[in-house]
């Protein structure tokens, strides 16, 4: 590990050791402080159920059933930590891996998967979870994140005089996407326009195989400094700190004082996703290190030291978790391709003449095939 | 494979030069010729190194050739096009992989008005001999953004080439010949037949990598299969689904013609037309959306040029008019065989 790169531990905010202990800094307690032994368990039961969900989508990709998983095992503290921070009216634009925070918006995880069983590139209605469609392209959305934000402002939900009512946006992206032309123009839109925005990068150390050394010769949050946005590095394996950094952001970002940027440290345990073979590019060893700083365990470890997590407790959660993996697959397996012709709808908002000729095309087209058939 | 048209001197195959590859390993197998021939060859891209690439095409060459000629770029396709340009003119020459067609949108900008325009404005005194690898068009079942038939957005543009490969063997040539070739070119490697197998002459392209050579080569179209009643036109992927139209039809009794394009800009056109005189009816077969595509240029071509030999309109089977749809409406989207033998059957009622 270099000592200042972006793979280093420098200028981490810790509240949880990598052992379960509590520690103490003063600058960041007051963002935690209401996180009560309630909260944590609630914390603790989302990363339990987002992994539930993780290990029944991987199993189900196996099984043909979907075409590809994109894992976030490792990322639940990072995830639900600052999801937790998130409430009405903020809004979130996620990249392609944030079901932790999907599951903090009341997204139905189970019907996330229409995307990756190829039957809809979006699956949920945004506007109903303020938690925007997955977005593919990488980097694409940090601008759509950004513009969001301006428009928020514009129409009065920051600074409005009632912290409760203000808004603020929050835009996940990975360390790779830091390389992006559009990530580093919406970091200028965002700092000329004061945007309240919070980027909220996952450095999980990998954009595919390639160690996020290759993005940057510093910490990805150092990156912030020539935009002139203020910027925190957390441990993304400790929730308590991811959640306080957070809050933090977001309540100078629903202020009014602009735009932040957290870069929370973690670790992508599995492979990218279901098609990649992550052991071309790095090794057992480096795994089982990380493996031995699970985000669910240190958090597990302090709520048992505390003894704050009752075995009725573990036990209603591991019959949720259990409960979740079998609606999941049920519901995966329960769906059928929607008719052919229902490709066609949505293109536009109103008619338009070519995709009605080929629509109209293609309708002719099946039924002579059922024509066909019925002569036979 | 014997069928393509080098129109190389007539040279003895040796027999150890002849070996079975998928077109995968045949990109893989030019890729390593031409950074032995030449080491300014440079491979840049993301993921290509440690792990190949993510389709393998490029894998073992880091190994043999180090992380100075085989580059795991930052992960931005802007940058990589755009330093790909300022090495060129430094006499190196860089061959790019974009991961997937989706993704080559954010070097829409250096490709279209930098790349494609430097031999123009700069009176043909600076030469960007660079190479565009891009895994393109559909059927694998992937999700959003990685199943892209990309060429008519680009073929748009005067001052790039344009060519995918059909064949392993086309693939082993096309690749070497685009790399030494002067011009930059976009090169679209039909990602569903990546694992398709054929024989690979290994020897014949060498004395076919100068300039004007490699540049014709690039250029040329083939008959992929003679035929008396109907021309099928078709590219990268759609040349195996042709092929096939051509088996069924033939047990039909109607005589099928494949030609596979090899080359999207410029196109062989009169290798074209004069299929089309002899049949009469062609079909011009993409996966791209037909609206505004490459066959309504074939179309009108053929329209110019061949007008009193046609006995039916040209057609075309392609795309629809929408995003790619997600995978499991895929096949009907795509033009599959039922699709275009429909065509056929349709063009022979006249
Ligand atoms: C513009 C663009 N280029 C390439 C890709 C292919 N791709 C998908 S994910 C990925 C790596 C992303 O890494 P990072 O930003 O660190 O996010 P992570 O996957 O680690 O969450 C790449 C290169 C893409 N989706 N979009
Ligand atoms: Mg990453």
């Amino acid at each position: 590990m270099e000592a200042l790169g972006p793979l280093s531990d420098n200028g981490l905010v810790r509240l949880l050791d990598a052992d379960g202990t509590r520690v103490a800094d003063p600058d960041w307690e007051p963002y935690a402080e209401h996180l009560t032994p309630e909260a944590l368990r609630l914390a603790w039961r989302l990363m339990t159920l987002t992994r539930a969900f993780d290990a029944e989508a991987t199993s189900l990709q196996r099984q043909g059933e979907l075409g590809l998983w994109v894992s976030c095992l490792g990322q639940e503290a990072a995830q639900i930590g600052s999801g937790t921070a998130i409430r009405e009216p903020d809004y979130v634009f996620p990249s392609y891996r944030e079901h932790g925070v999907a599951l903090t918006r009341s997204v139905d995880l189970p019907q996330m998967l229409t995307l990756f069983r190829g039957l809809e590139h979006g699956s949920w209605d945004p506007a109903q979870h303020s938690f925007h469609l997955y977005t593919l392209v990488i980097g694409a959305h940090t601008l759509h994140a950004t513009g969001y934000a301006i428009a928020m402002d514009r129409d009065g939900l920051v600074a409005s005089g009632n912290p409760d009512k203000d808004g603020a946006v929050v835009c996940y992206f990975g360390d790779g996407a830091t390389s992006q032309g559009d990530v580093n123009e919406s970091f200028v839109f965002a700092a000329v326009n004061n945007a309240p925005i919070v980027f909220f990068i996952q450095n999980n150390q990998f954009a595919i195989s390639e160690p996020t050394t290759r993005q940057s010769r510093v910490t990805l949050a150092q990156r912030a400094d020539g935009f002139g946005i203020p910027r925190v590095r957390v441990d993304g394996n400790d929730v308590i700190a991811v959640h306080a950094v957070t809050q933090w952001a977001l309540r100078h970002a629903r202020a009014g004082q602009g735009p932040v940027l957290i870069e929370a440290f973690t670790y992508r345990m599995a492979a990218h996703t279901t098609s990649d073979d992550a052991t071309r590019y790095r090794t057992r060893a480096d795994e089982e290190k990380w493996r031995q700083r699970d985000p669910i365990a240190r958090l597990e470890t302090y709520l048992d030291a505390i003894g704050e997590l009752t075995q009725e407790y573990r036990d209603s959660v591991a019959a949720e978790a259990k409960a979740l993996g079998k609606r999941t697959r049920e519901t995966v397996k329960s769906w059928e391709r929607p008719p052919m012709l229902e490709m066609f709808d949505h293109i536009y908002a109103e008619p338009h003449a070519q995709v009605e000729a080929e629509r109209a095309w293609f309708d002719r087209y099946q039924q002579s095939f059922i024509d066909e058939g019925s002569h036979a | 494979m014997t069928d393509t048209n080098h129109g190389a001197p007539e040279a003895p195959v040796r027999e150890s030069a002849v070996k079975t590859m998928t077109m995968a390993g045949a990109i893989n197998a030019g890729l390593r010729a031409a950074m032995e021939r030449d080491p300014k060859v440079l491979l840049l891209g993301e993921d290509i190194g440690q792990l190949g690439g993510v389709f393998r095409v490029t894998d073992g060459l880091h190994k043999d050739f180090g992380g100075d000629r085989v580059i795991d770029t930052p992960l931005a396709e802007s940058g990589i096009v755009g330093t790909s340009i300022g090495m060129a003119m430094r006499g190196y020459r860089p061959v790019v992989e974009i991961q997937f067609d989706g993704f080559i949108f954010p070097a829409f900008n250096q490709i279209t008005t930098q790349l494609a325009k430097m031999h123009y404005r700069s009176h043909g005194r600076i030469q960007l001999p660079v190479v565009i690898r891009v895994p393109f068009a559909g059927d694998i079942g992937a999700i959003e953004h990685h199943s892209e038939s990309i060429e008519a957005l680009f073929a748009h543009t005067a001052g790039l080439r344009i060519c995918s490969p059909a064949t392993p063997q086309d693939a082993f040539d096309m690749i070497q010949q685009s790399i030494f070739a002067p011009d930059p070119v976009l090169f679209l490697e039909p990602k569903a037949r990546y694992w398709d197998k054929g024989d690979v002459d290994t020897d014949a392209v060498r004395t076919r990598l100068d300039d004007a050579a490699a540049t014709a080569d690039i250029g040329r179209a083939r008959v992929a299969r003679p035929g008396t009643d109907v021309t099928l036109v078709a590219y990268g992927p759609t040349v195996r689904t042709a092929l096939q139209v051509a088996d069924v039809a033939a047990g039909e009794g109607t005589s099928v013609e494949v030609i596979d394009l090899r080359s999207i800009s410029p196109l062989d056109i009169p290798t074209v037309v004069r299929s089309a005189k002899r049949t009469g009816r062609v079909v011009v077969v993409h996966e791209a959306p037909t609206a505004h595509g490459v066959g309504a240029e074939i179309a009108a071509r053929v329209g110019e040029e061949a007008f009193f030999h046609l006995k039916a309109p040209v057609m075309r089977v392609g795309g629809f008019h929408m995003p790619y749809p997600p995978s499991k409406f895929e096949h009907e989207f795509l033009p599959n065989l039922d699709r275009v033998l429909d065509a056929v059957d349709r063009l022979m009622a006249h």
